[in-house]
């Protein structure tokens, strides 16, 4: 897609910009542990942790790895783990 | 010719410039006072509340406030305008950068002044020499009528489809804002048919939103710097057409990129931007009277650099000189420095030295321009000081 000058993009053009791929550590979530009380969603500051049939699952598109979720969790149902590919 | 004249007036030039302002329309000013600007944006703000200029004039709590005002101004789609300098200029850095690069056609006069520390209140040109690489185009102008008519054609050249880049006309401050002198000023009905309503390509509008300056990661950033580096350089036609249009509507004319005086067949050129120019003008009609072979090129558009013209009306000169009130603390100057990148791939081989003058206010006058031509002299004979601080007092270090 050509770039317009200026950069004048439409709205949601951030939906785009896929910053998972800056991630290093990625939260992965005990849902044994979890008791729903969805801080880890509040903090998120990419606001990416989402409910999906009742579980908060992170969308690894978006999610940089800054292991907010995992602090802020009071349960520590939360562990951030290096990933390898 | 009489129509031409009819408006001659003797005015300080900050007015000359605030009355050329008040004939390109602007939708919104604003500004954050500061000598030796002050005066250009008190007018403004008096034919604001005159009714003269249907203008929206914000007052803010700073220069960074002053720009950042524009940002939206301009990409609302209105004409926008401030005027700044030193400290003032330094503290709109960040935004400079943001209208430059949201390709926001603001118009700017910088009335150049030193700057701190230590505190110095004078002119010279380090304020906006230090601002080349922002983005913004520069011209630098000679004297009040020149300010006044550059103004008008720096909206003509910034809102072009093809350019859409803001502008700083930088004028000497004080020299030129404070001085009192016959101006032609513009006439209102011909200044708004030279410069009609700004056309935006694209606006800020709640009934259809659009992002300036959106997030560019690695894959994308370096085009958009392209974009702007090769509208700058459409920029080097722009100016010298508008420069003509200009002369056609309004019969006066500086040199669209630059200005040659007795260049054919001068030995020794002196290269310099600003009001230093009348005095080396005087100082270059005494020396010819003499027979000496001495020619002037003033530089009118720093940004963009008009590295051909300069290597096309320098290509036969003995040695050139370059003056300049600014200094790049660990690396010569500004100018001198741009001019001798322009050369150095060429075949021409011409010697070019440069002097810091001027700074902080201190004059230059006819005798300091015999030296350099002095020092220009004896470096065809090989140089011996590529670049060195005119008027030093040794005697106070």
């Amino acid at each position: 897609m050509a770039i317009k000058a200026g950069s004048l993009v439409d709205p949601c053009s951030t939906r785009m910009t896929k910053t998972g791929a800056w991630r290093t550590f990625v939260p992965v979530f005990d849902q044994e542990k979890c008791i729903k009380c969805s801080l880890c969603e509040i903090y998120c500051p990419e606001g990416c942790i989402h409910q999906e049939e009742g579980r908060f699952v992170p969308d690894l598109d978006y999610c940089k790895g800054c292991s907010v979720c995992a602090n802020e969790c009071p349960r520590m149902a939360i562990t951030m783990v290096l990933e390898e590919k | 010719m009489s129509k031409k004249t009819a408006n001659m007036k003797v005015v300080e030039g900050s007015y000359a410039v605030a009355h050329a302002v008040m004939c390109c329309r602007p939708d919104v000013i604003s500004a954050y006072p500061i000598t030796p600007q002050t005066h250009i944006v008190e007018n403004l703000s008096q034919m604001v509340a005159n009714g003269e200029l249907d203008s929206e004039f914000l007052t803010v709590d700073s220069e960074f406030s002053a720009l950042s005002v524009l940002v939206g101004a301009s990409a609302c789609g209105g004409r926008s305008y401030s005027s700044t300098t030193s400290q003032g200029l330094a503290l709109m850095n960040e935004v400079l950068y943001n209208v430059s690069g949201m390709r926001l056609p603001v118009v700017m006069n910088v009335a150049n002044r030193a700057l701190g520390a230590p505190l110095n209140i004078w002119n010279d040109q380090q304020d906006s020499i230090g601002a080349r690489d922002v983005g913004w185009l520069q011209i630098y102008v000679e004297n009040v009528q020149e300010a006044v008519d550059a103004t008008l054609q720096a909206y003509k050249i910034a809102e072009d489809a093809q350019i859409r880049t803001p502008i700083m006309v930088c004028m000497d401050g004080f020299i030129l804002t404070h001085v009192y002198e016959p101006v032609e000023l513009l006439d209102k009905e011909m200044a708004k048919e030279f410069l009609p309503a700004y056309q935006p390509p694209a606006i800020l509008d709640p009934a259809n939103p659009k992002t300036f300056g959106a997030f560019a990661d690695p894959s994308t950033y370096t085009e958009f710097r392209y974009q702007q580096f090769e509208a700058q350089l459409k920029a080097l036609t722009k100016i010298e057409l508008v420069a003509r249009e200009f002369e056609e509507t309004f019969g006066r004319y500086y040199g669209g990129l630059l200005e040659s005086y007795f260049v054919e067949d001068a030995e020794i050129v002196i290269v310099t931007l600003g009001s230093v120019i009348g005095t080396i003008k005087d100082a270059i009609d005494a020396m010819r009277s003499e027979g000496k072979k001495v020619g002037l090129v003033k530089v009118r558009s720093y940004r963009p650099f008009p590295a051909q013209a300069l290597r096309k009306a320098l290509k036969d000169a003995s040695v050139i000189a370059v003056v300049e009130k600014d200094v790049t603390i660990g690396c010569e100057a500004g100018l001198v420095t741009d001019l001798k990148a322009a050369f150095y791939n060429s075949n021409i081989r011409t010697p070019i030295i440069g002097f810091a003058a001027g700074l902080g206010g201190r004059d230059i006058t006819v005798k300091d321009i015999s030296k350099i031509v002095a020092k220009a002299e004896a470096a065809r004979k090989g140089i011996e000081s590529e670049f060195e601080f005119l008027d030093l007092r040794t005697e106070i270090l």
